[in-house]
Formats: structure tokens, sequence, C-alpha cells
């Protein structure tokens, strides 16, 4: 998938990479897609929730064995 | 208009406080208004290490020696043993890149998060503006935490 910016939040628990997310999209322009690494088994059901709230569009989730990669289109 | 949590963080425990730290800067990265109320042992946590003023009251000079203050004293709630349970749990959570408290402080500081601390107790404990760190943004009391929480969806007392 084609992404603008990538997050590294490796290691992180929560609420540590919704909080570098927020940080990350708002350095980002509207309609720019971020890519977040994270390994915490949370961030599907965070993010969904994070996303709904501020109205961002969560894209799409990708799994590769403990990583997670989240893709957030920013509002 | 703009969701709003309101926090009273009444406790001093370290267990506490990062449920506190962490249901607050999650609250305020998703867009929402957060306002921390620290009262009696909750105090503690935003206090300076070291005592500034000094209280003429010798059983409060006393009180404010074995109450000690600051973000690095906290105590676990349960498993504490004399310091061992903490010391553990705090390189626990070193090890997986959690912050501590005092990190936690000056994250909600950068997310905007509203710092108060209660007057009353800090009449109480014989503090003064001087002895707590510099993150907090007012001191207040009852009303000025109502007149907040009015208007939140969500209020929490830890």
């Amino acid at each position: 998938m084609k992404t603008d910016k990538s997050l590294d939040c490796y290691g992180l628990f929560c609420p540590m990479p919704i909080i570098k997310a927020a940080e990350k999209l708002k350095e980002m322009a509207s309609g720019e897609i971020l890519e977040i690494i994270s390994t915490d088994e949370g961030i599907e059901r965070d993010m969904l929730a994070w996303c709904e709230m501020t109205g961002n569009e969560f894209i799409n989730i990708e799994r590769e064995n403990d990583i997670i990669k989240v893709y957030v289109r920013k509002k | 208009m703009k969701d709003k949590l309101t926090l009273i963080i009444f406790s001093d425990n370290l267990d506490r406080a990062l449920a506190a730290f962490n249901l607050a800067t999650g609250a305020a990265s998703m867009g929402i208004d957060v306002s921390m109320f620290f009262t009696f042992w909750g105090l503690n946590i935003l206090r300076k290490k070291k005592e500034i003023s000094k209280s003429k009251n010798f059983i409060k000079r006393i009180f404010k020696k074995i109450n000690r203050g600051g973000a690095d004293r906290l105590k676990l709630s349960k498993f504490h043993m004399f310091g061992i349970g903490t010391f553990l749990m705090k390189n626990f959570m070193k090890e997986l890149n959690i912050p501590s408290i005092k990190e936690m402080i000056s994250l909600a500081k950068n997310l905007g998060i509203n710092i108060i601390a209660c007057n009353t107790t800090m009449e109480i404990m014989g503090l003064k503006k001087e002895d707590l760190i510099s993150e907090v943004d007012e001191i207040a009391g009852v009303a000025t935490y109502l007149s907040k929480a009015k208007d939140s969806r969500i209020n929490l007392f830890i």
C-alpha cells in the first residue's frame, strides 16, 4: 500500500501508539495516509475507536507475525 | 461542542496514577478536552521532591517529612514490600518502554491537559505554590472542578 508517512511504534504499549499517531497526523495534510507499525495487540480496536472519534479514516490492517500495521487516512 | 473528560486524582498510588495518566493522555490524543484535578493524597504527585516552603507549625513540619511528595516517590497500592515491589515494577515498566509518571506529566502538558491543584489540600498539608511543580496550571477548589465536570461526559474519581 502506498503510504505518505510511517510511524514506528514497535514495542510501545497503550496509550503511546495512539498518542504518537495523533501527533504524527497533525503534521500531515488532509488525504495523506499514515502507516503505524505496532506490536500492541490492542491497536486494532484502539485505532478503530480513535478514528471513529476523530473522524479520520481507518483504511486497513495487516499482520505479519507479531507486527501489526495499521493504515489511516487523515480527514 | 468538544467532548470533555474530568478526572479527580485522589490517590498517590503509582498504579492509580498510571491509570489516570494513561486515560488522560489517550483522551487528549482523541481530541477530548481533559482536566485533571489533584486532591488530597493525589496532590503528592504534583509536589516537588524537595520542600521549598517552611511551615511554622511543628506538627505540620513533621507531617510533611513523613508524607513526602514527588512523582518519583509514588508507591504501588499492592506489593510495595518496603520498596522492593515498587522498585521491581518500575523496572518492568522501564523495560517495556512505559513512561514514568514524571514523563507522563510532561506528556500530559504537551497534549494541553489542564492540571489543577486543590487549594484546600494545600492548606491542610502546609504546601505553598512553590512546593508544586511548574506543570500545575491552576490552584482551585471544588467550584472550578464542578463547573468543568458539569459539562463533561466522562467523569472519574481515581
